[in-house]
């Protein structure tokens, strides 16, 4: 067993994991958060994706010790603690970006990154920038108008 | 699937790193994972243990260095593609950088355990061979600079010693022409076939990814360039010396057929 201490959405959490422990199952197992969900379970499909130190990640590739002593951030944690709708959240409810809802919080998680990256994606950018989450209901069509609409909210209460 | 389990120990320095690796024949270094990991998971790959040197931050930099651009062997795949110096002095390692997996992949696979992994799949290996890179190896009895002609050995297998640590990669400035083709069936995946370009000494280096058993250069398509033919006429000579895979995304003669195309392409695009 090792001992880590990885800050999860903003808590500090301390555990002892045997090395050989995924990070998705040290957060869905260990910390029972199952937002956090395996697709494909082979690097593939982006579902299990999370931020560490604010990049996404593909959890199901990652070591819980590997995000020893740094900051992760689950689906969790992206709408305020009062329960207000992440901008990426609110466009997708809007736009009907899900069908079956399971490779959802890959996709918020994988926007979430790139929109801090590019805040200001065109739709070919947006569509690129999802390569690593795959959908198997929608055909992307309005996950990308989701995006493009949450990108527009972002940086328009920014300016 | 969960990897087989491993003893697990966090190197803060080269050095450390050397000397765990030198405790166990069976050791493994652990940079991002993200080749490793896969195959650990599916039990191809069941190192004893893993040393990871994933922190030791003084291996994540792009700088010029006189004639050359100096990369840390822990650079991120993110961060290849992104570093200006690059983008301005060598712009195919960036460009290529940024065609890898997808973004998460990018978030966490490093340059050098694309280059130590010797996958024939890879994108970089190939970009780095075309480059006359130079391969930067800390073992425990000093360092030494390894050619990229002479570093991938074999599937798999590379001029590493077990208890060296890759730790710079070493490009000229490129700047005249250059090109990179990447066949792929889907956004995210690897290259059926990969080729890329690079104008050198007045003729031009051509290096393949996935058309044998390592990233190979196209010696035929450079020969046939510096005797002055044309870039179809050159990329005849494409599969020369090759041995493609045959699996489910193409069959070898596929590969054969698909590399001189791709290749015609990369030189009509690197040469003026
Ligand atoms: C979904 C997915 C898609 C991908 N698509 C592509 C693609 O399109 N093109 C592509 O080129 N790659 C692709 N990759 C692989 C990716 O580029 C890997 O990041 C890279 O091959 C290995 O880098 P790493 O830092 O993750 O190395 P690791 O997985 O940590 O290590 C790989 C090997 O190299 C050794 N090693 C690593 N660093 C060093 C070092 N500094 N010194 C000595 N030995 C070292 C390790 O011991 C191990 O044997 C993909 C990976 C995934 C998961």
């Amino acid at each position: 067993m090792t001992q880590i201490a990885v800050t999860v959405n903003g808590t500090r959490r301390e555990a002892d994991v045997e090395p050989r422990t995924l990070l998705v199952y040290f957060l869905r197992e260990q910390l029972g958060l199952t937002g956090t969900n395996v697709g494909c379970d082979t690097s593939s499909c982006g579902a299990c994706t999370v931020h560490l130190d604010g990049e996404s990640v593909k959890s199901c590739t990652l070591l819980a010790v590997q995000a020893d002593g740094r900051e992760v951030m689950t689906i969790e944690a992206l709408a305020e603690a009062d329960g207000t709708l992440h901008p990426l959240q609110d466009a997708f409810h809007r736009h009907h970006g899900l069908q079956c809802g399971y490779c959802t919080p890959g996709m918020l998680m994988a926007a979430a990154s790139y929109l801090k990256e590019n805040p200001t994606p065109t739709e070919a950018e947006v569509r690129e920038s999802l390569e690593g989450n795959l959908c198997r209901c929608t055909g992307y069509q309005n996950i990308v108008e989701s995006i493009l609409d949450a990108a527009g909210q972002m940086s328009g209460a920014k300016s | 699937m969960i990897p087989a389990p491993f003893d697990y120990a966090r190197a803060g320095s080269v050095e450390e790193a050397i000397s765990l690796l030198g405790s166990d024949p069976d050791a493994k270094v652990l940079a991002g994972g993200h080749s490793l990991l896969p195959a650990m998971r599916l039990r191809i790959a069941r190192p004893s243990m893993l040393v990871d040197i994933g922190r030791i931050a003084d291996l994540s930099y792009v700088r010029e260095d006189g004639d050359r651009i100096a990369i840390g062997a822990l650079t991120r795949h993110h961060d290849v593609a992104n570093a200006e110096v690059l983008q301005q002095l060598c712009p195919i390692v960036a460009h290529a950088a940024g065609q890898i997996g997808d973004p998460q992949v990018r978030h966490m696979g490093t340059i050098g355990g694309s280059v130590a992994h010797g996958d024939p799949a890879g994108d970089l290996p190939s970009v780095l061979l075309a480059l006359d890179a130079g391969f930067v190896a800390q073992g425990p009895t000093g360092t030494r600079t390894v050619a990229a002609t002479g570093f991938f050995t074999s599937l798999f297998e590379t001029a590493l010693a077990p208890d060296e640590v890759l730790t710079e990669i070493r490009v000229p400035k490129a700047t005249a022409g250059w090109s990179f083709m990447k066949f792929q069936r889907r956004a995210q995946d690897w290259a059926v076939v990969g080729v890329s370009a690079v104008r050198a000494n007045g003729g031009v280096h051509v290096g393949l990814t996935n058309m044998g058993l390592t990233p190979l250069r196209a010696v035929g398509v450079e020969e046939a360039v510096g005797g002055g033919a044309d870039p179809a006429s050159a990329a005849a000579r494409a599969d020369e010396g090759t041995a493609p895979p045959d699996d489910a995304f193409g069959s070898a003669e596929y590969r054969r057929q698909l590399v001189k195309v791709l290749v015609r392409r990369a030189l009509e695009e690197a040469l003026p």
